[in-house]
């Protein structure tokens, strides 16, 4: 079957996981039942335990679901802590659900895969050799790619049902109260695990650090905890986020960003009290620097920040400059510790932040979001998955939820990386439909979405802003690197890429090498 | 590409030749000049390739519209002969020629580019020259320099080699390149030829950036060598003519309408005849401030 | 032209290629290395295998380590290490071009 931006979905799998194509980025009003976890009564006196192993053999079974959080990145120490003892122990059929993978949980999961450990993964994304391991049909049945918005959906919703949550944390009391904030390994928000801790049958905590009760702030709390594991060590402080954000001197990312920063400042949206969502990346970076600068010379300030936060944009928190910072997730050290510090940081769940069956989150409110492409194409739908190699290596992240969420979606990249275009006629994989993205601002001009007369109306006397047809760009980017060979793949789907309410955009098949 | 002798050229981008990364995104900046360089960047075992890759850049990457400069190197190399044929072949606007020291060089030049120009079957006068002036016998022979040959594009004084030649080295507040600044500019002047003031290095300076800027531009300098992007920027915001500048130009420009409306072959304004140089400071005013974004369309000033 | 040395052009930065030239004996025969070689591998071939055609070369042994670059970057550092493999860079024969 086809959906509504024109991929072919393998009609077998979607009838046999009962999934619908995407159709539309209007969500509705559709009313939902949500789900609620199995409590085991216990008054919490004995949660404290020594052995991680007692713990899985009394509560893992096979073919159960169990999950983890991202929030360490490379610094992880839980993830494989635990999957070598369920290793060891010679469970089977096993579902990971993590909010995400990175990349140093990537063997422990090869390894398990190939033993027949994990038989299904759902995941926002996954890089190097997971990505390559899967996108070679590594993994019998397809990997189910959910934004954060959407598995925080499936969670409430019961599609996906977490039976142990094992998460990390640098911080607990006895009874289970825990934050990301203190501790050896702080990494600010617990945002996404705080689903996690909310819904999964049995919640398990793994800690290099137990302080008296009660542990406050909490954003795990006590009432949700079945167990609290001491661990020597529950991350690598230095690998957890990057240190201390330096600014690009790449002159192609400043370039870019002070495009984006034009097409900000000269929006309708750029008034008193607006907000933004900004990325990690180099050009991201910059545009918050830039947009610090706009704001000081117009007098204006913005309501909220949100997202993944870096120091940055905790600095214009503290300049005054932003109100409030919505924090689910902290990508650098800076922007962690002053969340202990700033009570105008607000740590939200991933529910709160870009759920799109609720009763509004965050991303409805928001003006602007500065979101990043591997490839965009001429109908302006984004890929944020697949290399142009064909090869798995991203993830969803909040891209759609996001992008339909903020009034302006802007998309920055550059025109081509090495030899790739990014702005191509069709994307490998469709991730974010081009219905919800507005703007997109590359090194040699700008295009925007022509369903978007009002901004193409506000832009075109800007000047010095190069407004192009996106298939201009897309030529721009041909003639500079040529027409690339079709990639060959084969019959079988690797993975599906849901859109945020469950329905399915895109498929991703095994890459022919 | 053809050489053009009257252009806007405030900036002048410096890319190292064999860089095929910054060669791809030369273009992207909005630099008026991109100097591809053969020379000082580039390590004598590496000459053949950066030949090959300047040639093959010019021949296929677009460069936004930038004027293209080709630095070859010094007529004391044994790389010299083949860089100028390469970059003729090429098609390159201007070929730079580095340590300058008198007319007869800039004129063995443009020998050497017609020679090239005849066997390739290319019409003469399509390719401009410009002079690096880098040693003291450079500056004291500026005025032959200039006036040299009627491709002549401009002059540009290379601060780090006259310093050494000179037996001092750079400052901060660039006295002791007063004197060739001012040679440079002057002898430019005279020849109605383009004067460009040296590189600032160091990219953590803005304050010395802007402050050495300023003062060329004060001088009377038609552009700056740079060697960062981020730079083009700051030289241009430098550059800018101001809002009453603007209003004098169109005024000026408008006395030019009249006349020719009338049929008049002089020029006046306000009552007093308008002089040559003032019809062309009109012209590089609203050139510049077109190129600036400070004039829209119809001329109206749309500046902050 | 006659390749009288084995000779390499070009770096391994982001947007060069490496272009290492050796005499063979059975036509051009080319082992290319490139995180491109799925979509822009027969491409790539294809430059190298023109620019040493009109150099006059026509067995070669070549090893192509590619980090991205275009096609004009192929072209140029396969003209330098062709000019270096046949000892010609003083004088290289601009015709082929």
């Amino acid at each position: 079957m086809e959906n509504n931006v024109k991929r072919q979905l393998p009609d077998d799998l979607m009838n046999e996981l009962n999934l619908k194509p995407y159709e539309t980025t209007d969500i509705g009003h559709p009313e939902e039942q949500r789900v609620a976890p199995k409590v085991r009564v216990t008054t919490g006196q004995d949660k404290v335990v020594d052995s991680l192993e007692q713990v899985i053999k009394d509560n893992l079974k096979d073919g159960m679901t169990i999950s983890f959080h991202h929030h360490f990145r490379n610094g992880d120490f839980a993830f494989n802590k635990v999957m070598d003892l369920i290793i060891k122990l010679g469970y089977k059929d096993l579902t990971l659900a993590p909010s995400s993978l990175t990349g140093v949980m990537n063997d422990k999961i090869i390894e398990a895969i190939k033993k027949g450990v994990i038989t299904n993964i759902t995941s926002s994304g996954m890089r190097g050799s997971l990505g390559d391991f899967v996108s070679h049909g590594g993994l019998k049945n397809p990997v189910i790619f959910r934004s954060h918005g959407n598995r925080a959906r499936s969670i409430e919703e019961g599609e996906i049902k977490i039976d142990v949550a094992f998460l990390g944390v640098p911080i607990s009391d006895p009874a289970g109260n825990a934050n990301g904030q203190e501790g050896d390994a702080v990494f600010g928000s617990l945002g996404y695990a705080l689903m996690d801790a909310q819904y999964a049958n049995k919640v398990v905590l793994l800690t290099d650090n137990i302080v008296p009760y009660p542990n406050t702030p909490a954003s795990i709390k006590q009432d949700q905890v079945d167990y609290i594991v001491k661990v020597d060590k529950i991350g690598d402080p230095d690998k957890i986020g990057s240190g201390a954000t330096r600014f690009t001197k790449d002159p192609k990312e400043l370039k870019i960003a002070q495009m984006v920063n034009q097409v900000i400042v000269n929006s309708p949206y750029f008034k008193e009290g607006f907000s933004f969502q900004t990325g990690s990346g180099g050009a991201a970076l910059a545009v918050t620097r830039y947009l610090r600068q706009a704001m000081i010379d117009k007098g204006i300030t913005a309501s909220f920040a949100v997202g993944g936060i870096t120091k940055p944009t905790t600095d214009l928190l503290e300049e005054g400059l932003v109100r409030k910072v919505m924090d689910v997730q902290d990508f650098d050290k800076g922007a962690a510790a002053s969340m202990a510090k700033n009570r105008n940081q607000q740590e939200i769940d991933a529910s709160w932040y870009a759920d799109p069956h609720n009763k509004g989150a965050v991303v409805n409110n928001l003006d602007v979001s500065i979101l990043s492409a591997l490839q965009i194409d001429t109908d302006f739908n984004v890929n944020v998955m697949t290399g142009s190699d064909g090869v798995i290596r991203g993830a969803v992240g909040g891209h759609q939820d996001s992008a339909a969420g903020a009034k302006m979606t802007i998309i920055t990249a550059p025109l081509v990386r090495g030899r790739n275009a990014t702005v191509v006629p069709s994307v490998e994989t469709v991730v974010t439909p081009g219905s919800s993205i507005d703007v997109l601002v590359t090194e040699r001009g700008i295009a925007i979405n022509p369903a978007r007369q009002d901004l193409i109306e506000a832009f075109k006397n800007v000047p010095g802003l190069q407004i192009l047809d996106i298939k201009d760009l897309q030529k721009m980017a041909e003639k500079q690197v040529g027409v690339p060979k079709k990639l060959e793949y084969t019959d079988r789907t690797v993975a599906l890429v849901e859109y945020r309410d469950g329905t399915v955009i895109d498929a991703i098949k095994e890459i022919k090498d | 590409m053809t050489y053009v002798k009257n252009r806007l050229r405030r900036t002048m981008m410096f890319v190292p030749g064999n860089n095929p990364a910054m060669i791809k995104d030369a273009g992207i900046y909005g630099a008026d000049s991109i100097m591809l360089d053969l020379e000082d960047s580039v390590s004598l075992t590496e000459k053949d390739a950066a030949r090959m890759l300047v040639y093959e850049a010019i021949k296929t990457v677009d460069f936004g519209g930038s004027e293209i400069v080709v630095r070859v190197n010094g007529q004391d190399t044994p790389f010299y002969d083949e860089d100028v044929k390469a970059m003729v072949k090429a098609g390159v606007d201007v070929i730079r020629l580095p340590k300058t020291e008198s007319a007869a060089m800039i004129q063995k030049l443009v020998e050497d580019i017609e020679h090239w120009e005849d066997e390739f079957g290319i019409e003469r006068g399509t390719i401009g020259v410009m002079a690096a002036i880098e040693s003291a016998k450079g500056v004291l022979h500026a005025p032959e320099i200039a006036e040299s040959t009627p491709l002549m594009m401009g002059l540009a004084v290379s601060g780090e080699d006259y310093t050494a030649d000179m037996h001092t080295h750079r400052y901060p507040d660039g006295r002791e390149l007063e004197f060739a600044r001012n040679m440079v500019l002057q002898a430019a002047r005279s020849a109605d030829v383009y004067a460009f003031d040296t590189v600032f290095s160091n990219m953590k300076d803005t304050e010395g950036f802007y402050r050495e800027t300023n003062y060329i531009h004060e001088l009377g300098y038609d552009g700056k060598s740079l060697v960062n992007p981020r730079q083009i920027a700051m030289v241009n915001k430098v550059f800018n003519p101001t809002k009453e500048e603007i209003e004098d130009a169109q005024n000026v420009q408008n006395a030019i309408r009249e006349a020719k409306a009338k049929g008049s072959g002089v020029i006046s304004m306000n009552g007093k005849m308008v002089d040559k140089p003032v019809v062309e400071k009109a012209t590089r005013v609203l050139q510049t401030a077109k190129a600036s974004n400070l004039i829209d369309e119809e001329g109206n000033y749309i500046g902050e | 032209m006659e390749i009288k040395t084995t000779a390499v052009a070009g770096t391994l930065e982001s947007s060069d290629i490496q272009i290492m030239i050796s005499k063979g004996t059975n036509g051009i025969d080319i082992d290319l290395e490139s995180e491109v070689k799925k979509t822009y591998g027969d491409q790539i071939k294809k430059v190298i295998t023109d620019t040493l055609k009109a150099y006059g070369l026509e067995n070669v042994k070549v090893k192509a380590t590619d980090k991205g670059a275009l096609d004009c970057v192929i072209k140029a550092r396969t003209l330098a290490a062709a000019q270096r493999a046949t000892e010609t860079s003083d004088k290289p024969d601009l015709e082929v071009l």
